[in-house]
């Protein structure tokens, strides 16, 4: 099987974000791999560690894992942490074009370089911790007309017969799922628990190729990307003065009681 | 006078308040079209600002999930020339967006809280410090809009009805659903629409009676943090926060949580926050209206007597 595991670098979720005018303000706060991203990562070497005959990804496993980024040269630390987990090699798309491009744009340049890749798998975060759209890999399976199999709270797959199935998870419930590859899959954080890197694989991970691609590489117009060609415009970003701690009382052991008055007081009961 | 397109949500012949809401908003744009499935939802329309009902007919919606909603309002936006359609923000709702901006070659903005006449959104980000106002620029808006943004417009009188029979491609077809396993519905109300939200984390220790029988004194939906849905203590479709549901309600009790930033992003725009914590240091307090330092298991059922006394 050739996997694809679409990773993005995004600001630090534990950290406090701030606005730099109308812009996020990525500089002032560290850049870490999106943490749901981790799980996309994590389910397809787990897919690969149980489809191979050395029950191992990487080489000799029959199968590969490539890492797919858009994003400024400092997603490369990102880009390493996930080989580092052992995924075999990556491909970041990098050019100056791309800054401020949105979800349309986004997925446009996605889909271009898995449509270049032979992939019969591509995985995905269910959101990214700074854009929070989950469009993404909707988009994609719209673009590359694949089986869009997403939320997915389970996975197996049947590389033989070339299928997969899916247990996807929404506010509706449990909707079970199959497809024949290629597809795109993007699961929930319950699916797994993601692996730290080990020693050996961060070591192993230095020599692992990361090939960065340009727009023109992908055959893509440089009026398509970015920020220009976005069809939708932030007029303005409000910062909202910070929620501030009101009351905190000591349960005396009539805790609950002055709690209910406090409602009845507020009106919400 | 322009068109809206407004997709229809709801189970077992239910059309869900947030459907209503979508109503509310289209209506400030133009003609409301309710685009629908699911014909046991028809007769609820008439409880909404609706001016047109289209029922979609011709193949089975829920055996492929959201890839041919796509196409049929694809379709509908184009016969239509809808100036924007909206749909709620769940997590079908925000692919079907997804899709839809993609194929009508339109720009797409999720998780608005508000839309104007002009077609200028509000969005909340950043757990609640920063109000954004964006626009869709190229196409016809795609919109998804955060249920509770919005008091409900009643309806006046049946609105005219219409069979649409959309041209579904093999591509939308490639994932096919094999079985439903619906969410469990308890008499409680549904979560991202309730006024009021318990919720209860890892103080817990596994036991939600407190939580439940509090939130039933108040007629409130029951939350849950990750660590309790993680534990199997209360189902994830329970859980608030990043990688679960995002609530906005009047009210928002948090029992037993200690509120990690991630907790927080699906519950900070909440009008009222209540913490108790046993905890003074937990972080919940820092947003918390109203903080008790407690032990949950005294002040919980304690408060749900006091409310039954009020009563
Ligand atoms: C990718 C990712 C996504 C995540 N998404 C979410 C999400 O969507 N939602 C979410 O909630 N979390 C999410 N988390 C997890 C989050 O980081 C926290 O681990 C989680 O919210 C902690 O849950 P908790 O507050 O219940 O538990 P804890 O942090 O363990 O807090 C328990 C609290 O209960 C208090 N307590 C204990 N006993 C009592 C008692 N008897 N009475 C009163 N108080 C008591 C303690 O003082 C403590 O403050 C995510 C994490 C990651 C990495
Ligand atoms: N710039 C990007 N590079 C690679 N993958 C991305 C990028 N943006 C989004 N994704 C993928 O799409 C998923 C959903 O992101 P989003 O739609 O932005 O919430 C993420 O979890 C990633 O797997």
């Amino acid at each position: 099987m050739r996997i694809a595991v679409c990773v993005k670098q995004v600001p630090d979720s534990w950290a406090e974000k701030k606005m730099n005018g109308q812009v996020l303000d990525r500089a002032g706060v560290d850049a870490v791999l999106n943490d749901l991203d981790e799980y996309a990562i994590e389910e397809a070497l787990r897919i690969v560690e149980a489809n191979s005959p050395t029950k191992e990804a990487g080489e000799g496993s029959g199968h590969t894992i490539t890492l797919i980024s858009m994003g400024p040269d400092r997603a490369t630390e990102a880009i390493r942490k996930g080989l580092s987990m052992g995924a075999d090699d990556a491909i970041h798309v990098v050019d100056a074009g791309l800054a401020g491009s949105d979800a349309l744009a986004t997925s446009l340049v996605l889909a271009n370089v898995i449509k270049s890749g032979n992939f019969d798998l591509v995985f995905c975060g269910t959101e990214s911790t700074d854009a929070r759209m989950s469009v993404v890999p909707a988009m994609l399976a719209q673009r590359l007309n694949w089986a869009q199999l997403t939320f997915a709270g389970k996975v197996e797959v049947d590389p033989t017969a070339g299928e997969v199935k899916i247990a996807r998870a929404t506010e509706v419930g449990i909707e079970n799922m199959v497809a024949k590859f290629p597809a795109v899959i993007s699961v929930i954080e319950k699916i797994n628990e993601p692996r730290y890197p080990s020693f050996k694989g961060i070591m192993a991970a230095k020599k692992k190729s990361i090939e960065t691609k340009s727009i023109g590489d992908l055959g893509l117009s440089t009026d398509a990307v970015g920020a220009k060609a976005a069809w939708s415009t932030v007029k303005d970003a409000l910062l909202r003065p910070a929620r501030s701690a009101g009351v905190k009382v000591e349960d005396g052991g009539d805790g609950g009681t002055i709690l209910v008055d406090f409602l009845a007081e507020k009106r919400v009961i | 006078m322009s068109s809206v397109l407004i997709l229809v949500d709801g189970v077992n012949g239910q059309v869900a308040k947030s459907t209503g809401e979508l109503a509310t908003f289209a209506k400030r744009i133009g003609e409301v079209t309710a685009v629908v499935f699911d014909p046991s939802l028809i007769a609820g329309l008439t409880a909404f600002a609706i001016d047109k009902v289209v029922v979609v007919n011709g193949f089975d919606a829920t055996k492929f999930s959201p890839a041919p909603i796509a196409e049929t309002l694809a379709q509908l936006a184009s016969a239509k020339q809808a100036k924007a359609v909206l749909v709620t923000s769940s997590a079908r709702g925000k692919e079907v967006a997804g899709r839809l901006a993609v194929l009508t070659q339109s720009g797409v903005i999720t998780d608005a809280i508000d839309v104007d006449a002009d077609l200028i959104t509000t969005q909340s980000v950043f757990g609640g410090s920063t109000t954004v106002h964006a626009t869709v620029t190229h196409g016809c808006a795609v919109i998804t809009l955060r249920s509770n943004s919005i008091e409900v417009l009643a309806g006046s009188g049946a609105p005219a009805q219409e069979e649409f029979t959309p041209t579904i491609s093999d591509g939308a077809k490639l994932a096919t659903v094999t079985s439903v396993e619906p969410a469990v519905k308890g008499g409680r109300p549904e979560l991202t629409e309730a006024t009021i939200v318990v919720s209860g984390g890892r103080g817990t220790n596994g036991d939600f009676k407190p939580v439940e029988a509090f939130a039933d004194s108040l007629g409130a939906a029951v939350g849950a943090s990750r660590a309790a849905t993680d534990a199997g203590w209360y189902p994830h479709t329970h859980q608030v926060g990043q990688t679960g549901k995002t609530v906005s309600p009047q009210l928002y009790v948090a029992c037993g949580i200690s509120g990690a930033i991630q907790h927080r992003a699906g519950m900070q725009t909440s009008k009222l926050i209540v913490a108790i914590n046993k905890d003074p240091e937990a972080p919940i307090f820092e947003l918390a209206d109203y903080g008790v330092v407690g032990d949950l298991f005294n002040v919980l059922p304690q408060a749900t007597a006091a409310v039954a006394a009020k009563k």
